[in-house]
């Protein structure tokens, strides 16, 4: 069987969860195989990391040369490892720089790329949701390695042990693919919270909160949610960029997504559509977001979301 | 300083988008226009233009590939204050997937030569893949300076503010680059009344794939290196339940509905 690449997300060595569904995809289509790229230290957590989700093999590569720079090393990277190994995928988290790196990867290899899967079966066939989601498409690469990139809870994470068997690999990066220098870096602050796309229930507001998201923020918690919130109110400064939901913002697709306040323009709606099922609380009842719910409350979120929120408490007890 | 701004024509996304009968989108039927992120980078070549010591030294060549209509995407970015317009458009290209596509951008950009950087927007609104600034870096062996939330410079010199999914960073480069902005980076201007008329009187030139040396059989949707194999409408969501609050009625049906879903 051969392998299937799967580059391995993660913050100083921390694993993220889309690794977890991709070694999950990557299962189904050959034999999985782990690219770490980072901290020589981190290695043995994140081989224990992996191997519990059925990496057969982790590539280590150490990163102290080419940490600094943006997306070109790593393309190179994959690059020299898929020379290696010949194999029949790689899979990349769907994120700003995985895309830029499939990017990359797809022109050095002469192979095609498919983004933003949200399923990837035997083939390898992948769906995508398109046009805000109005369409699904399948489709598959025709020529050379097929590159996925996969949007987080594209497949539910399963356990199964792999034997983690470790490469190390030393990767030659060229000179000019370190000429965008990363100055300097700030982690995101930790809000207690899940992380936006990986969120299993998120919990937005709009407009219609009027600056006030005290209510979304208690009724998120109470549900162990994440919190959006729409390009309006993060245009009026309510909310930073890291939250907005939409065309321009992050895609989400959670089990249950509940948006208050918020009206349902297509630029939003291209960042929700396809959760599994949508609640809305708007004031106006002639809110577009009205025509895509599983249920709607016609009525004052600042009214209706913290009884809410004690309600749901109080049943979880 | 030589600044190229690649710009695509999209359909309107608040029109009904669609695919055609081979599976590529229908780019004649539904109406067309600037993308709305492509004008994010047309503003930001021409604060660069207008922030230079010399504004009359730097020239602003708005950059197309698609079909005639996609020339209404040049003239918007002629309007907004883009200096002359370059549109490579041939039937060949027709159907062509992104490392296409970036193929020919990348022979324009040449062909127009000594560009100091290359200005995109962060995604196309009807494909919004994403990749091409990338491809394009690593066509024309640039530094990729992308997705910038916040643009700095000083003469050659670089410098972006870019949001990760964890973290901020920032990232510095030396030009020649390819730069990408996001919706973040500051609003578009509108065309003025004067900047519509001026717009008429700019060069615009069209090049087939044989003006940029590119054979046919590269591109378009046979050599794609990817194929869609089929495409399918979303069927519409049914109307779900609406109930109206009337004091507090809707907070409780809002949780027995969580609680009939075992969301709690």
């Amino acid at each position: 069987m051969s392998e299937i690449l799967v580059l391995v997300d993660h913050v100083d060595g921390a694993v993220r969860k889309p690794t977890n569904e991709l070694l999950t995809i990557a299962k189904r289509l050959g034999e999985p195989s782990a690219v770490f790229i980072g901290a020589a230290d981190k290695a043995d957590g994140v081989v224990e990391a992996v191997k519990k989700f059925g990496a057969e093999k982790v590539y280590v590569v150490d990163d102290t040369e080419i940490k600094g720079y943006l997306v070109a090393p790593k393309a190179e990277v994959l690059q020299q490892i898929a020379a290696q190994a010949g194999p029949d995928a790689i899979l990349i988290t769907s994120s700003g720089e995985g895309k830029e790196i499939a990017g990359r990867l797809a022109i050095k290899l002469e192979s095609g790329l498919i983004t933003d899967a949200v399923d990837v079966q035997p083939g390898p066939v992948t769906t995508q949701s398109v046009f805000a989601g109005n369409y699904t498409v399948q489709a598959k690469v025709t020529k050379g390695t097929p590159i996925i990139t996969v949007k987080p809870n594209a497949a539910a994470p399963e356990e199964s042990a792999g034997a983690g068997a470790i490469e190390k690999f030393s990767p030659t990066i060229s000179d000019s693919a370190k000429k965008a220098q990363i100055v300097a870096s700030q982690p995101r602050e930790a809000s207690g919270r899940p992380e936006l796309t990986e969120a299993a229930i998120v919990v937005s507001g709009g407009r219609g909160t009027g600056g006030n998201f005290e209510p979304v923020e208690s009724f998120a918690d109470s549900l162990g949610a994440a919190v959006g919130a729409s390009r309006a109110a993060v245009d009026s400064g309510w909310k930073p960029h890291a939250f907005q939901i939409g065309q321009t913002g992050k895609t989400v697709s959670p089990q249950l997504y509940v948006a208050a306040g918020i009206s349902g323009a297509i630029q939003h709606r291209a960042g929700m559509q396809t959760s599994k099922t949508i609640v809305a609380i708007n004031k106006d009842e002639e809110a577009p977001i009205f025509e895509l719910v599983d249920f709607g409350v016609v009525g004052d979120l600042h009214a209706v979301l913290p009884s809410a929120a004690d309600e749901v408490t109080k049943r979880k007890g | 300083m030589n600044i190229v701004v690649c710009v695509k024509y999209v359909p309107d996304a608040t029109a009904e988008q669609k695919f055609e009968p081979d599976n590529t989108v229908d780019r004649v039927a539904v109406p067309g226009l600037l993308s709305e992120l492509d004008e994010y980078a047309v503003e930001q070549s021409l604060q660069l233009k207008e922030k230079n010591a010399d504004p009359e030294s730097v020239q602003v060549t708005a950059l197309t590939v698609g079909p005639e209509q996609a020339a209404d995407a040049i003239r918007k970015a002629l309007q907004m204050g883009a200096d002359k317009g370059v549109h490579v458009v041939d039937d060949a290209i027709a159907g062509s997937d992104a490392p296409a596509s970036s193929k020919v951008l990348a022979e324009a950009i040449k062909k127009i030569g000594g560009v100091d950087v290359v200005v995109c927007g962060m995604a196309s609104t009807d494909g919004s893949m994403s990749v091409v600034p990338a491809m394009l870096a690593e066509r024309l062996d640039l530094p990729q300076v992308t997705l910038g939330s916040v643009v700095e410079s000083q003469g050659d010199q670089f410098r972006i503010k870019r949001d990760g999914d964890t973290a901020t960073e920032v990232i510095g480069a030396t030009a020649p680059l390819v730069l990408s902005v996001t919706d973040q980076s500051g609003e578009a201007r509108y065309p003025s009344f004067k900047g519509i008329m001026a717009a008429k009187k700019k060069p615009l030139d069209t090049w087939s794939l044989a003006d940029l040396g590119v054979d046919a059989g590269e591109v378009g949707l046979a050599a794609a290196w990817t194929a869609v194999e089929a495409t399918e409408a979303r069927p519409p969501r049914t109307a779900g339940e609406i109930v109206t609050d009337e004091d507090g009625s809707g907070a409780t049906a809002l949780v027995e509905f969580l609680a009939s879903k075992k969301f709690i």
